[in-house]
């Protein structure tokens, strides 16, 4: 499967009214929402600051915390499994449910799982998943998409979500209203999670320290999954460990303000191993590897691992906000996901290096990280890394483009002072020829992208350097 | 490949990656330089903590300690409860067997028919967050499993007044002390459960309670002063 570039169907998306409407609403009341309760703190600096210490800490220290963990979880009863990527992740899961002899299981929202897609492998396996946050329930039902981490279903209105409703679960006499569409799917789940047998989740952290896994989360689906089944499974990247429990008392307050922008969630599910008498009787917990340490071995684009998936990058990104999640190509949309995804696949998937461009570097995305990932210069990092890729494996027409040839010049300029005032005498002089009162508004060939959306200044007649000589 | 192998190369992978990094015995303290303890006074404590919980549009009481039991039935009542699953360990003093049917998870733990089948769940809690506006349960006592004040669609849960903390640290550290001698699950509850998933409408009542009643009870045990308030 080719999967498309990012400017290859950015278009189109923007050109999708309804869709860029409802994105636009939703980043737009998220983003103004979480500047009330992140400006209501004190001490959010602070807070970033430590959260950024310790995920720094975590990544530098990888091994020995995994390891911690593993023994902590082993500990309170719990099985710890290693996967090096979603494929294997997706097997052992697959004959854990199967040992179990059960055909249909309940998920709690995981863009983990999404990440490995475990609901296409486990139908193929004749095990039937069955999402229960209610925009995965949405996306699920549609066969669509998921186009926002925190919100997956926001490209879909409420007249859209009545009729799938009406068509895939049974419900004709439903009015639009999302009250009576929420209830409607709490009727429709109920049934499921008390009967159900096997629950798969993600994981927001777990604590090396205790064996402590924890999800956050809004409807109580999280609850039902983690705490009805008679066995849990739980896929979390190996980068979610933190190494202690009192770390939870920054990420507890940096996690809710900057995703669904409340001063906390309305649930948080902490659970530790196995408990006599409450939950489930089989724990199992999957790391998952699946590229992270790909990402771990490049000190340049390293500190993406910090990510703690709060979407709050999404919401105030200029790009993201007009061409929404899908034209990511990938789970993860938005600025994160421009880092993320083409780190996570290599540098041979060309769908993914598009991304790192899918940016206009404003900085936004760094300004509201709650771990302070500097998302834009990871994104400069990772531009020069597709491009050396090219260079590397694209042979002589790789060499000869224009863009490697401008920027080998422009090198060779830059070495000696004479080259570099020549240069100008000579772009100077090329120049006069496209100036038009004043302005040059159309430059020929490969230059001509620079000034279809915008005029250029001529380059003046005098450099700052030649005045500076001759009022000496 | 044989499977335990993924862990051993997955941790080789690691370690390859992480070559240029010096790695160190005595990393440097993270700088937790944020609060750690609030300084509110009790009182104010006490009533953030109420008007954070209000927020999320849970119904919240305040009562002196004598008239808990109270404000439990007049919350049962409100809302027409019939069959209410009473957490073990609370001390209800029998006070609601003559009003409702009572159910009890113990000895023999309740099925998850019979506890759809109830109305409302009263439980207690280990300790409330004013600032977020969040109550914790643990399991200890008057708590119940989990599943007690998930399943029901009401949800009344009496907070003592000396239980509540001011900020998110200060609960962390508390749990911190009982986590490691007893890891039961811990449930943060900051209002009842709620979606925004339809066009970002906020939707309370999910999956979880739909309706939740806070009773903050003072009195006997409540604070006079911030040190009084973590013994």
């Amino acid at each position: 499967m080719n999967t498309p570039t990012f400017e290859q169907t950015a278009k189109q998306y923007i050109e999708n009214d309804q869709l860029r409407r409802n994105i636009g609403f939703a980043t737009k009341t998220i983003r103004e929402k979480r500047k009330t309760v992140v400006e209501e703190m004190p001490d959010w600096e602070e807070l970033r600051e430590a959260g950024q210490q310790i995920k720094d800490r975590v990544v530098k220290n990888l091994d020995s915390y995994l390891l911690q963990l593993e023994e902590s979880v082993q500990r309170a009863g719990g099985h710890v499994h290693w996967a090096r990527d979603g494929e294997e992740a997706n097997q052992i899961i697959i004959d854990l449910v199967k040992d179990k002899g059960v055909s249909e299981v309940v998920k709690v929202k995981s863009i983990t799982t999404d990440e490995i897609k475990l609901n296409d492998a486990l139908q193929q396996a004749g095990i039937d998943a069955l999402e229960t946050d209610l925009a995965e329930l949405i996306v699920q039902l549609a066969n669509d998409e998921p186009s926002h981490i925190l919100v997956p279903a926001i490209h879909k209105n409420r007249t859209e979500i009545k009729e799938l409703f009406s068509s895939a679960i049974g419900l004709p006499d439903l009015s639009d209203s999302p009250e009576e569409l929420t209830n409607a799917a709490r009727l429709y789940l109920r049934k499921k999670f008390l009967n159900a047998k096997v629950g798969i989740s993600g994981g927001n952290f777990a604590v090396a320290e205790t064996g402590t896994i924890s999800v956050v989360e809004s409807e109580g689906n999280g609850r039902m999954c983690i705490t009805m089944p008679e066995m849990l499974i739980s896929v979390l990247g190996i980068e979610k460990v933190i190494p202690t429990w009192q770390d939870l008392e920054v990420f507890m307050q940096l996690l809710p303000r900057s995703s669904t922008a409340e001063r906390m969630n309305p649930y948080t599910n902490f659970w530790t191993g196995v408990s006599e008498n409450d939950g489930p009787k089989e724990f199992h917990l999957i790391l998952l590897d699946n590229g992270r340490t790909r990402v771990l071995s490049d000190p340049g684009g390293r500190d993406t691992l910090h990510c703690i998936r709060c979407s709050a990058c999404l919401n105030v990104c200029p790009v993201y906000e007009r061409t929404g999640g899908h034209a990511y190509h990938s789970v993860y949309p938005g600025p994160i996901g421009a880092i993320l995804t083409p780190q996570l696949r290599g540098p041979e998937d060309k769908s993914a290096a598009s991304l790192p461009y899918a940016s206009s570097l404003c900085g936004a995305c760094y300004e509201v990280c709650p771990v302070k990932i500097n998302i834009p210069e990871i994104l400069v990092h990772l531009r020069g890394k597709v491009v050396s890729h090219q260079k590397e494996t694209g042979g002589w027409r790789a060499k000869i483009q224009p863009e490697h040839a401008g920027m080998y010049m422009m090198a060779r300029a830059f070495q000696s002072r004479s080259r570099y005032e020549g240069a100008q005498k000579l772009a100077r002089g090329g120049m006069k020829l496209f100036e038009r009162d004043g302005m040059v508004s159309k430059l020929p060939g490969y230059l001509s992208g620079w000034t279809s959306a915008r005029d250029l200044k001529p380059i003046p007649n005098e450099s700052f350097r030649d005045w500076w000589r001759t009022r000496q | 490949m044989n499977r335990s192998d993924s862990k051993s190369i997955i941790l080789e992978r690691i370690r390859q990656a992480l070559d240029d990094v010096q790695q160190t015995d005595h990393p440097k303290a993270i700088d937790r330089n944020y609060r750690m303890q609030s300084d509110m006074p009790d009182d104010e404590c006490i009533s953030l903590f109420a008007e954070r919980v209000r927020e999320y549009k849970a119904e919240v009481k305040i009562v002196d300690r004598a008239d808990e039991m109270g404000a439990v039935l007049e919350s049962l009542r409100s809302r027409n409860a019939r069959r209410v699953v009473l957490a073990p360990g609370f001390p209800d003093k029998g006070l609601l067997e003559d009003e409702f049917t009572v159910v009890k998870d113990e000895p023999v733990p309740l099925s998850n028919k019979a506890l759809d089948e109830c109305d409302a769940v009263v439980t207690s809690s280990f300790l409330g967050i004013a600032e977020t506006g969040t109550i914790i349960l643990n399991g200890s006592e008057g708590q119940g499993r989990r599943a007690l004040s998930l399943i029901p669609d009401f949800h009344v849960c009496v907070v003592p007044s000396n239980r509540i903390r001011g900020i998110v640290p200060e609960a962390i550290e508390e749990l911190n002390n009982v986590i490691k001698k007893n890891p039961a699950p811990i449930t943060f509850i900051s209002g009842p459960s709620a979606t925004s998933d339809i066009e970002l409408n906020r939707v309370e009542g999910v999956h979880g309670p739909r309706t939740l009643h806070v009773i903050i009870s003072m009195g006997a045990g409540a604070c006079t002063g911030n040190i009084s308030c973590r013994t």
